[in-house]
């Protein structure tokens, strides 16, 4: 059978097309695109046309043939452990594939996860990024301590498989994905495809996760009908069946229609606040959601990087998968993380560089003094470290790390600015070996990005970090410096809404008069009443400083009261010493004005976390 | 005690101001819970309006207004505090606290108001009752440096009769403290006093918290200024109620007394004016606490408390007429002024450099441009003072031409003061041209909120481009009064000045010309509205036809009456004809 224009309604590209594809695919591929066609239709109802790469097959549902009878599993269950929501993102992408196979699926937050069903099930596929110092996400915690403990049911029988999330900049490295997979095993299940970690550019390794999982489900199926229960943190945990148009693969281009300094004159510090125009995008998000920015690197940092390897700016080099190509110059500063400086890359730099240096650093004898070195360096801190380079333009795609969209949390609500979303981005420079340092995305937005400009974005929905459901329920927000973004919109849209409970807003920075973020924005929403308490610490101001967390205990009774209320508490902001001291206030708080014991108070404050009534998004 | 009423006051309902003091039991108001506001470095209007009598206002830097409200920042909000020193004095010790302060919670300077007192700027509300207590531990206070009330009684500095300073300052101090707010609410808000609001109410019936100002104090400002003759350096006739020490055989033996006087104006209001105060007799000094506790109350009782700014005494005079005032004063004195006295005033400016007092001190007169106590390029005036107080065991004296003087300067010392001054480069004022040291302005922009236009930061640029002028007509060294002021409120006293310039907009002021060089004659519109290149056009042909035509020590204000520039002010109340 040869398809031609004149017996089928394809044009003579697209029959040519299919003509060179369908002769090089195995049975499995030619079933598994079968499947694959008819989701695509249902996906692709709503839209206008979706790009087919590799990196969207994993963003379509991946289906079994209809007409292949095979063994299909009854049941498999998911669960995700997720702060931005990426892993959420995919859980729910594995689950519509595995729907799609005709499987029972149930999906689930770790924390909303009732632990003695595990003895009933049959797959379970876990998800889950990492944080900080190896840490689990918020809502993986308690999961992840119960399987750790000595509680832990033996999970014989069960199969098993894990998709880590992680950034190889840091030291423990997708940490709590690799716990996951080691403690199943160790209670006695069985992998049926292996582990995954992956970096910020996740997209392509997840997206094969995912595949792997479908075809070693399917080969083991058996046929049933399929249904899809959720059990999820909140309504609106519920998987996007259908992606907008625009995503992380597919980000829209966005006029930006403000972008201003919110510290005073006199400020050491530069916080942006960018308003972002959504118009025509059909892209819509609800508080506590977050914008990815694609940001451009430094084009000073780039020109230098080419100087030093005296390349051709304008050489060729080959950029995506698919071969398409820009100049050198270019795909550095659009394509290519050049900021950041991880093992990985180390490793491969090895094979280019005629220096033993750095051989000699990625030894695994060298761990510590090789983290020591990737420290606050850069690109060009290696090369100009470790020379001569053996390096072409063309090696730079083995060599460095897609650059990563970077994540701010929305400032607005989409009621109260219809068309709109407005980012608060603090711009990061510092000084390091010898070098002004900036961060990549708030260098662009501070330095380069002007209104009139189109900004690559697309919206990260944030199912864990909401505003109650109930407008009558009080908020306690707690976020210092840019922390205090989602809060904006969450007041705005609680406006919007006339949501009538309580709001108490915890604020910080450094000075008063010049660091005082959206400071008439507070006022106006005092005056009207959205807001009701507004408790602010700034550091700088008094000879001893005090934080948000001092603030929090010196109101502790009243703090107290509010969560017997029925209060819901988010904080946002700085995870490292912020989100920790704040733990630490609101522990201690619960135990002196609740009269509990350090272990009972914490224990309440875990209990308000499973509730969804403690939240954070912390970074 | 007042047994007749001969006019009755001026009716209409009372300001919202007044209405204010009324509801704020003794000036406290909300201000304890405004101040604890943690959420605005501002005070709603009502407290600022209090915040006054406490000697603060506040302010926002203007500088920074517009683009803060775009970062969604309220206004640069902070305080300036003036500091209460009759007759300008204040000891060494009293001069490093101020000068710490200014570091600690000001923008590290300090500056010397026409009115010869203190005055820091930039106070975070955070800080000033911080500030208001080291202020009150040096034993100086604020209370009373703004507001409806008698202010700052000012002195003659007086380096020559070195005996009569003393006995004139001791009446200005008498006046000070006699005239102040009785309120604990000062006590309460600032010093952590002890609340007595319980007990209040009983004892109102009995001790009356406020005798001379009661519940509502003044319709307006009350400015008080003694001058002794030869020099009306604080423009007596400026004065709410001006004293002019007479001397006879060496021996100060009374005041005569002027009453009326004032600057302030509202542009293009012709209901008001400036006016000069008009003599009304003599007293000895012993009665002089009576002579202004009973001008106070006829204010208090007759002034305008409708519309603030027709509140000032002098309308309040010119309304009734200056005989209703004096047949009141009497009645309510139970005796009469004597005649007036005779005496001459020569000038208003300062004498600058050391002059031996008749005590065998020394008194050394410096020029401060502008008052601004700061240290600039090879020119550290504010590290030079501090030294200075260091080893000083005289005093500072404030003058009210917003000069300094460091009075009483023992023989011995003179040299270390003289080092000193030489080693941060600070010259007494002589090296400048005449022009310069007889200038006077106010504070203005970027903080005063009042200002339309520039003041301290531009008039000295304005001097610059005017002493060439002077210089090629060979008159750099002839004395010339000229004053720049933001607004017509007049703080720089521009209704006085032979030249001055009120701001009407950004880079715009109307020019007067005329004033008496002694300060007897008010000035008078001469071009409205104009700018720099206008400004210089119009007085270089002036000053040439001044070089050229002027008689035997005929100053300048008066030279354009003479010639015609200007007709002469006989009276406030025809300023604006």
């Amino acid at each position: 059978m040869q398809l031609q224009v004149t017996n089928s309604p394809f044009t003579s590209e697209q029959t040519e097309l299919i003509n060179k594809l369908l002769p090089t695919l195995t049975d499995v591929q030619i079933s598994w695109l079968g499947g694959y066609l008819s989701a695509y239709r249902m996906v692709s109802a709503n839209t206008v046309t979706v790009p087919l790469t590799v990196n969207d097959i994993s963003a379509i549902p991946t289906v079994a043939p209809v007409s292949v009878v095979t063994q299909v599993p009854r049941e498999a269950t998911i669960l995700f452990g997720s702060q931005t929501g990426n892993a959420q993102r995919l859980a729910g992408r594995l689950a519509e594939s595995l729907k799609a196979q005709g499987i029972t699926v149930t999906l689930s937050a770790m924390n909303q996860y009732k632990t003695n069903q595990l003895k009933k099930v049959d797959y379970l596929f876990v998800l889950v990024s990492t944080h900080g110092e190896g840490d689990p996400p918020d809502n993986a915690l308690t999961f992840h301590e119960y399987l750790h403990s000595k509680r832990a049911q033996k999970l014989d029988g069960i199969k098993f498989s894990v998709l880590a999330l992680g950034d190889t900049s840091y030291e423990f490295f997708c940490k709590t994905g690799q716990d996951f997979d080691s403690r199943l095993a160790e209670l006695g299940g069985e992998r049926v495809t292996d582990r995954v970690d992956c970096d910020v550019d996740f997209e392509e390794s997840a997206a094969g996760w995912i595949a792997s999982v479908n075809r070693a489900v399917s080969s083991a199926a058996t046929s049933t009908s399929s249904n899809v229960t959720t059990n999820a943190a909140s309504a609106s945990v519920e998987p996007n069946v259908v992606e907008p148009i625009y995503s992380r693969n597919n980000p829209y281009m966005a006029e930006v229609l403000e972008n201003l300094d919110l510290n005073g004159r006199g400020s050491d510090r530069e916080t942006r606040h960018v308003e972002i125009s959504l118009e025509d995008s059909g892209l819509t998000y609800s508080p506590g959601d977050a914008v990815g920015v694609y940001p451009q690197n430094d084009p000073t940092l780039v020109d230098e990087l080419i100087s030093l390897l005296k390349w051709n700016p304008e050489e060729v080099v080959v950029t995506g998968k698919n071969g398409e190509t820009s100049s050198v110059r270019d795909a550095l500063l659009h394509y290519y993380e050049i900021t950041v400086l991880t093992k990985p890359l180390l490793e491969k730099a090895v094979a280019f560089s005629d220096s033993d240096k750095l051989a000699v650093l990625v030894n695994p004898g060298n761990q510590e003094a090789l983290r020591a070195y990737v420290k606050a360096r850069d690109l060009l801190d290696l090369l100009r470290d470790f020379q001569p380079w053996t390096i072409a333009p063309g090696d730079l795609s083995t060599l460095l790390r897609k650059l990563p969209p970077r994540l701010y949390s929305i400032a607005s609500s989409l009621n109260a600015h219809p068309d709109e979303v407005h980012l608060t981005v603090r711009k990061v420079k510092y000084e390091a070996h010898d070098r002004e340092r900036k961060g990549v995305t708030s260098g662009y937005i501070a330095e380069r990005l002007v209104p009139g400009d189109k900004l690559p974005i697309f919206i990260q929905q944030n199912p864990n970090f909401k505003p109650p459901v109930n407008p009558d329920s009080p908020v306690i927000m707690i976020g210092p410096g840019t922390g205090v973004a989602p809060f904006r919109a969450f007041l705005e849209d609680r406006e919007e809404l006339g949501a009538t409970g309580k709001s108490w807003l915890f604020y910080g920075d450094r000075h008063f008069v010049t660091d005082f973020l959206y400071q008439t924005d507070w006022q106006r929403m005092l005056k009207v009443g959205v807001l009701s308490k507004l408790d602010v610490a700034f550091s700088r101001d008094t000879e001893e400083k005090v934080y948000v967390q001092q603030r929090m205990l010196e109101h502790g009774e009243e703090v107290y009261n509010w969560l017997q209320d029925g209060a819901h508490v988010y904080v946002c902001g700085d995870e490292k010493y912020m989100a920790h001291d704040v733990q630490a206030a609101l522990i201690e708080i619960i135990g002196q004005y609740g009269g509990k014991s350090p272990e009972v108070a914490a224990a309440y404050l875990s209990e308000l976390q499973e509730q969804g009534r403690y939240q954070r998004d912390v970074y | 005690m007042v047994n007749k009423q001969k006019v009755e006051p001026i009716g209409g309902p009372p300001s919202d101001v007044e209405q204010l003091k009324l509801e704020s039991n003794y000036l406290r108001g909300s201000l304890t819970e405004s101040l604890a506001n943690q959420i605005t470095g501002g005070l709603p209007e009502l407290d600022n309006r209090l915040l006054k009598f406490h000697g603060s206002y506040m302010q926002d830097d203007r500088d920074y207004r517009n683009e803060r409200e775009k970062q969604k920042l309220e206004p640069y909000y902070q305080f300036m505090l003036r500091v209460v020193t009759p007759g300008g004095v204040s000891t060494p010790a009293q001069w490093l606290v101020m000068d710490e302060l200014a570091d600690k919670y000001g923008t590290g300077s300090l500056r010397l108001t026409t009115r010869q007192a203190f005055q820091l700027h930039g106070v975070l509300k955070w800080n000033l009752k911080q500030t208001i207590q080291d202020i009150n531990e040096a034993l100086l206070t604020t209370l009373a440096a703004c507001g409806d009330v008698s202010r700052n009684v000012m002195c003659n500095p007086n380096p020559y009769q070195s005996d009569l300073h003393g006995e004139v300052y001791y009446w200005a101090q008498q006046l000070t403290t006699h005239l102040a707010p009785k309120t604990p609410a000062y006590h309460e808000i600032w010093l952590d006093g002890e609340k007595v609001v319980d007990s209040l109410e009983q004892e109102e019936a009995v001790v009356e918290v406020e005798p001379i100002y009661g519940k509502v104090y003044l319709p307006r400002k009350f400015k008080i200024g003694i001058a002794v003759p030869p020099s009306n350096d604080i423009d007596v006739y400026s004065q709410d109620l001006g004293l002019i020490a007479i001397v006879e055989n060496d021996k100060l033996v009374g005041f005569n007394v002027v009453v009326g006087g004032g600057m302030g104006m509202t542009h293009g209001d012709t209901s008001t004016y400036p006016q000069l105060a008009r003599s009304i007799g003599f007293v000895t000094p012993d009665r002089i606490l009576d002579v202004a506790e009973k001008t106070v109350t006829i204010q208090r009782d007759y002034g305008n408390r409708s519309v603030r700014k027709n509140a000032r005494f002098k309308y309040t005079i010119d309304r009734h007429g200056l005989d209703w005032f004096v047949d009141e004063l009497h009645d309510r004195l139970g005796w009469k002024l004597e005649a007036a006295r005779p005496f001459t005033f020569e000038h208003t400016g300062d004498r600058y450099g050391w002059v031996k007092g008749k005590d065998g001190k020394w008194n050394l007169t410096l020029y401060v441009q502008s008052g601004r106590i700061a240290d600039g390029e090879g020119y550290k005036l504010r590290t030079a003072l501090r030294e200075i107080a260091k080893i000083h065991t005289g005093d500072f004296r404030l003058t009210a031409n917003q000069n300094l003087m460091i009075a009483r300067v023992d023989t011995r010392k003179k040299k270390a003061v003289e080092a000193l001054l030489q080693q941060y480069g600070v010259a007494e004022g002589s090296k400048y041209s005449a022009l310069r040291r007889s200038a006077l302005s106010c504070v203005a922009l970027p903080t005063c909120g009042l200002a339309m236009a520039e003041a301290e930061r531009y008039l000295p640029t304005l001097i610059d481009k005017l002493e060439p002028i002077l210089e090629e007509a060979g008159i750099l060294d002839e004395e010339i009064n000229i004053r720049m002021t933001g607004c017509p409120n007049g703080c720089a006293r521009p209704a006085l000045g032979e030249i001055a310039f009120i701001g009407k907009s950004p880079g715009k002021y109307n020019m007067y010309l005329g004033a008496g060089f002694s300060g007897d004659r008010l000035s008078k519109l001469y071009r409205e509205n104009i700018g720099e290149d206008d400004i210089i056009d119009t007085l270089r042909p002036m000053i040439q036809h001044y070089a050229v035509d002027r008689n035997q020590g005929e100053h300048f204000g008066d030279f354009v009456i003479r010639t015609g520039y200007v007709t002469a002010v006989t009276n406030g109340m025809n300023f604006h004809d």
